[in-house]
């Protein structure tokens, strides 16, 4: 299996996570689980699977705090290069999707399938933005002959914020998934599991924004 | 699968959210020394929370749920903190 293989099936078993769970026949046929029970599962599965991004992150973290320890000065003079409006703006945004998934998640329960459409598409729209704002915020530092080898603030810079790039990315995958199967009329209020854990995964990416914002933008 | 919070109390969420970061922002500009660090950093764990505890409906799990939310928290911990006391208890760096 190819890279495209292992990343498509990553999606498919966040964005549809009960076919990906093998159902045990009974001798009536029928499904071995019931919803409420497959519901609950998929949720604590994404939890766990959440738990593992935190620690993905968390080496990042770690290595941050060891050289901000050891280089005060030069963690100083990078995170006052780095543009706090821009940076700032970008928190906005995030928080904001994050709000356009939770109604999103609100809707669905209450089968107001409008509304999930809208929000979701504001979400994918918000993480558009955010994408395009940090494309200006790379090709500036860029031109300005800062690479991620420049020093160690900016490998961390480069490497935390990139890999938080690459889970929006991921995260606008996930939600376009969604958004196609709402509109095909695939879920409903007694059907959204996919919805709610796809919408945990998209909160992810707005916690570790949450740190990540501070930690690189304004602690000057 | 039962109901949430109303759509209004998710705005006032946001709302706190966004006031929240306004204070981060704000903070950061008054030159608290190494307490500059540290309060960001509490800010970011108050809003992290409350993304956590009402968006992500930890509010309504059960405490398996809680522990899978929080047991990766505290390697986290442990993570940072042994590697960063191992590096200064060293005579050579």
């Amino acid at each position: 299996m190819g890279i495209f293989g292992i990343t498509s099936k990553l999606i498919k078993s966040i964005a549809y996570p009960s076919e990906m769970v093998p159902s045990i026949e009974e001798d009536d046929g029928h499904h071995h689980f019931d919803a409420v029970t497959e519901h609950e599962g998929a949720k604590l599965g994404m939890w766990l699977f959440l738990a593992t991004e935190l620690l993905l992150f968390g080496g990042l973290f770690a290595a941050y705090a060891i050289y901000r320890a050891k280089y005060p000065e030069m963690f100083m003079q990078g995170s006052k290069s780095l543009d706090v409006v821009l940076g700032s703006v970008n928190t906005v945004i995030l928080i904001f999707s994050s709000l356009t998934v939770a109604i999103a998640v609100k809707a669905i329960q209450e089968n107001r399938i409008k509304l999930v459409k809208i929000m979701l598409w504001v979400t994918i729209i918000c993480a558009a933005i955010f994408a395009v704002n940090k494309y200006f915020e790379y090709t500036y530092k860029f031109g300005k002959g800062i690479f991620p080898g420049t020093d160690i603030f900016y490998s961390i810079y480069f490497a935390a914020t990139g890999v938080h790039m690459l889970h929006v990315f991921i995260g606008m995958a996930v939600l376009g998934v969604l958004l196609r199967k709402v509109y095909k009329g695939k879920y409903s209020k007694d059907n959204y599991t996919a919805i709610e854990i796809g919408g945990l995964y998209w909160h992810l990416v707005d916690l570790i924004w949450i740190y990540l914002f501070p930690l690189l933008y304004l602690v000057g | 699968m039962d109901n949430h919070a109303s759509y209004k109390s998710l705005i006032n969420i946001w709302l706190f959210l966004i006031f929240l970061t306004v204070v981060t922002v704000g903070a950061a500009q008054i030159d608290f020394g190494a307490l500059n660090v540290l309060i960001a950093i509490f800010i970011a764990s108050i809003k992290a929370g409350v993304v956590a505890y009402h968006f992500m409906h930890l509010k309504h799990e059960d405490g398996l749920t809680w522990i899978y939310a929080s047991y990766p928290i505290f390697l986290l911990f442990l993570l940072i903190s042994f590697t960063l006391t191992d590096m200064f208890s060293r005579v050579i760096n």
